[in-house]
């Protein structure tokens, strides 16, 4: 089960594995607003409406538990809560699922019932679940789909988010987490955090920070006045821009750590250039079936940057601590002092081995393929995995009459993210920014492949031109965040975040087109919304 | 049909919370994130008591046959050609890659079974109990020279090789004795395009003083796009890159062979340039050839700059700075610049197979100011 995920496109070499597993007869089922060129290879597509997950989740649930497929000896041995969860997910009927998300009432039961028969089955997904305001309750209600089945904890099953960036995944496990230390170890847990007190001779706050969008809102509170921004371009990738510049520009001060002078170091008071981490430094970096695998130094870095490490070596040594020399391995070793998934992952089983999956405990182990195994334990070791009863609720930007168009944004196969770092080499198949739009809707509109248009949410405007895209539905267009010094695709997304996870809902902004007659102005040009919006 | 317009409900909206009920952008404030609503968990998981593990793979019966004498053993479903690379054994191949289908088209890997009327592609055909193998037979060696002489004689093998084990042309032709002068000097070059253009059957050998020449695949290169060149004189249509951007790897069938016997060539649909073709510029094409028809850009316009000099390249292992997938790539920088990228094909997560970001995005490090 492919949800919210287009990996074709953005996880291609996933994509490479998945597509022996079809050609080897496994069942793909893709559950998306648009029919994307990895829909494309499922046995069925289920085009639900942005936003409508739960209701769809809810209702697959319901279907097994109905049908009699839960597996019920899995349920009453590795799992809790899962009384709650039935009656949660009792109204959702497969007729209101299929007046909720759009999909077919009979496409919904066939999922759930192959889901639920299937010798393994995996939910793989991405940022179609959690660029949502209510993105952990996304999750949650997977979850729930997983422990219903038993399709958890048990090789060539299981549930995975893709990761988005190349250390993603490796950046939460050092610890760069508002409650968690490295090893995704407790902050608030006065037994974990004293155990790394004492190894670093200092005092750690004993309760969670703020994350991003956390920080963001205590900005507005006058709480937050001081950034250190490390290879994040917020000024282009958080939804809704006018609000985040404000914010930016009413700190105190800014420094900004990167390899690129991004729209962010642009209005930083310090910049500080920093080194490719893949290509001029050495260190580690963790996939998303987290592997810790080296990265290496394969040329010197342009004069003036220095490697990170150097860097915050330095701050540390002007701030009054001499940590000594920067070396990449010494921290890594420090790594596996303080964080047990980590202990046995030195340099040299690392390079022997390819990489490794954490945990990896002792010198010994050789890391684990999959997570999750105790629940097949009986008794099941430590507490058991609960079911969360959670319930469907629609995107916060509500589509009326005057923005009766939903708009959602994602990645293009060639470019990533704000487009700083693919912007570096000309694709063939670039065609710059554009808003997608279904035929249908095209029609209506009378608009051609590459009239321009303005698109205005409640936020702003923007002017772009449009290309017709047989993969959208009636009412759903699509745009993407690469071209952000061309088109602000994030004038117009809502910061509508996820109390959990501070996500911001990047995939559901309700907008309305008008037609631009030709020639137009300066391609881009941003444009305030109307007061009155 | 689906309404994106359609207003919504909750079935059970009375019991929902609702953090968003009012403007999205006056959420209330509060000091610190508050925990996340039910239970706050700060106590790490039980671990397994068990490493967890792939299920045991099957393991396959034994086959014994002979090659070159000698008994030899091997697991069923080997290839000749694993099995004699189990004995150390270097079998010539052009067109078998370890992360690819065997298509047994190039003939240089031939060997002699026993019994059989025809010689066999060790690539692809499999140990049978009681097989005898010859792999270095006087008929064996001299299919192997023919062959090489008339890939020699109609393609500029220049630069197939040295890829241990595959490819070594140069290496074979000595081996075997293979002068593939002996069917005369080379023709004339098509014209670009001319090639693309021939109908099937529509094939004539040359007459008059032209049928003394060796006929050749020579044409000019292809350059329509800034990320790879197809130079098709150097290709032996051995069918690699139409396999890795097919069923092997990327599934994109942006090429396949066109035309037939001495016409035949790698082509995209209608011969359109690779951007008007359903080319993602993977560049897994790139990665499996073997002769150099199939070249990055930089290191094409460096060699006809006269600048490629691999001796003064490094190559370093390192991990793709894109996606999460952390795919392995081996950077091969010159004068502390990129110049080509590769995966290496015994990466568990790429086998060898790269995207366009992987394998072209790499530019904005080059990038220098300084």
């Amino acid at each position: 089960m492919l949800w919210g995920s287009n990996a074709r496109e953005t996880h291609p070499i996933f994509f490479h594995h998945l597509l022996k597993g079809v050609r080897n007869g496994a069942r793909l089922y893709a559950v998306d607003p648009r029919r994307t060129s990895s829909a494309e290879w499922a046995d069925v597509w289920l085009g639900l409406d942005v936003g409508s997950d739960i209701a769809l989740a809810n209702a697959l649930g319901r279907e097994i538990i109905h049908a009699g497929l839960a597996n019920t000896e899995f349920i009453d041995r590795a799992t809790s809560d899962f009384e709650a969860y039935r009656a949660k997910v009792e109204t959702y009927t497969l007729e209101y699922a299929e007046r909720e998300t759009g999909v077919p009432a009979a496409a919904i039961q066939e999922l759930a019932h192959a889901f639920a028969t299937a010798d393994k089955a995996m939910i793989c997904w991405t940022l179609g679940i959690t660029e949502h305001h209510n993105a952990v309750d996304n999750v949650l209600a997977l979850i729930n789909l997983s422990l219903l089945t038993g399709h958890v904890g048990k090789y060539g099953s299981g549930i995975n988010p893709l990761r988005g960036q190349n250390n993603v995944q490796g950046g939460g496990d050092m610890g760069a987490l508002p409650d968690r230390l490295p090893g995704f170890q407790y902050v608030e847990n006065d037994s974990l955090r004293e155990r790394c007190e004492s190894i670093w001779g200092c005092e750690i706050p004993a309760r969670r920070g703020w994350h991003l969008s956390g920080m963001f809102e205590a900005m507005d509170r006058g709480e937050l006045h001081a950034l250190y921004v490390i290879g994040e371009n917020p000024m282009q990738s958080e939804a809704d821009r006018h609000l985040t510049e404000q914010r930016l520009r009413g700190l105190d001060f800014m420094v900004v750590q990167d390899i690129f002078l991004t729209a962010t170091a642009e209005i930083a008071d310090v910049v500080l250039p920093a080194t490719a981490s893949w290509a001029e430094s050495e260190g580690t970096v963790t996939n998303s079936e987290r592997r810790v695998q080296r990265v290496r130094k394969a040329m010197d870095p342009p004069h003036d940057a220095r490697d990170d490490l150097w860097i915050i070596f330095e701050v540390a040594r002007r701030l009054g601590t001499n940590w000594g020399e920067a070396s990449a391995e010494q921290v890594w070793n420090e790594v596996r002092e303080v964080s047990p998934a980590h202990r046995g992952m030195s340099y040299e089983r690392l390079e022997a081995l390819g990489g490794i999956q954490w945990p990896c405990w002792d010198d010994q182990h050789p890391g684990e393929l999959f997570l999750h195994s105790r629940l097949w334990e009986d008794p099941v070791p430590g507490l058991r995995a609960p079911f969360s009863a959670v319930d469907h609720d629609p995107p916060v930007d509500r589509l009326t009459e005057d923005f009766p168009i939903r708009l959602t944004t994602g990645r293009r196969l060639d470019s990533y993210n704000t487009g700083v770092q693919s912007g570096g080499f000309t694709s063939p198949l670039r065609r710059g920014e554009s808003l997608d739009i279904s035929p249908e809707d095209a029609a209506a509109y009378g608009l051609a492949d590459g009239d321009r248009v303005r698109v205005t949410s409640r936020r702003g405007s923007i002017e772009t031109p449009v290309r017709i895209d047989p993969s959208l539905r009636p009412g759903l267009t699509f745009m993407t965040l690469h071209f952000q010094d061309d088109v602000a695709t994030n004038i117009l997304t809502i910061d509508a975040t996820d109390p959990k996870s501070g996500t911001a809902e990047f995939k559901a902004t309700a907008i309305r087109i008008e037609k631009l007659p030709p020639p137009t102005p300066r391609a881009g040009e941003p444009h305030r919304a109307p007061a009155s919006v | 049909m689906s309404d994106e317009r359609r207003p919504s409900t909750n079935p059970s909206a009375a019991s929902r919370p609702g953090p968003h009920a009012g403007p999205p952008n006056g959420s209330p404030a509060a000091t610190l994130d508050p925990p996340a609503p039910g239970i706050v968990y700060t106590t790490p998981p039980a671990r397994a008591s068990r490493i967890p593990e792939a299920p045991p793979a099957p393991m396959p019966a034994r086959v014994s046959l002979q090659i070159d004498g000698n008994t030899v053993s091997v697991p069923a479903g080997s290839t000749i050609l694993d099995a004699c690379r189990a004995e150390g054994l270097d079998i010539p191949t052009l067109c078998y890659l370890e992360n690819l289908t065997p298509v047994n088209v190039c003939r240089v890997c031939v060997v002699e079974v026993k019994g059989a009327r025809v010689l066999a592609p060790a690539c692809s055909r499999k140990v049978e109990e009681g097989m005898e193998v010859l792999t270095e037979s006087e008929r064996v060696q001299l299919s192997r020279k023919v062959v090489l002489e008339l890939l020699g004689s109609s393609v500029d093998t220049s630069m197939a090789g040295p890829r241990e084990p595959n490819g070594d042309a140069a290496r074979y032709r000595q081996r075997y004795g293979a002068d593939p002068s002996r069917f005369g000097a080379p023709a004339a070059g098509a014209a670009a395009h001319e090639r693309d253009d021939r109908d099937p059957g529509h094939h004539h050998s040359p007459r008059g003083p032209e049928a003394a020449l060796a006929s050749t695949v020579q044409q000019p290169v292809k350059v329509d796009n800034n990320l790879y060149v197809r130079d098709y004189s150097k290709c032996i249509l051995c069918y690699k890159c139409v396999e890795a951007c097919g069923e092997d790897a990327q599934n994109t069938f942006a090429i396949a062979v066109a035309g037939r016997g001495f016409d035949a060539r790698i082509s995209t649909e209608w011969d359109a340039p690779l951007p008007d073709s359903a080319c993602v510029y993977c560049g897994n094409c790139i990665g499996v050839c073997p002769t150099g028809a199939l070249m990055f850009k930089s290191e094409f316009d460096m060699r006809e700059a006269g600048t490629w000099d691999e001796s003064a390249q490094t190559t370093t292992s390192t991990i793709c700075p894109y996606c999460g997938v952390g795919c392995a790539v081996d950077l091969h920088v010159q004068d502390n610049q990129i110049v080509k990228v590769t995966s290496p094909m015994d990466s568990s997560v790429t086998e060898g197979h790269l995207c366009i970001k992987g394998r072209f995005g790499f530019e904005f490090t080059n990038t220098r100011r300084d």
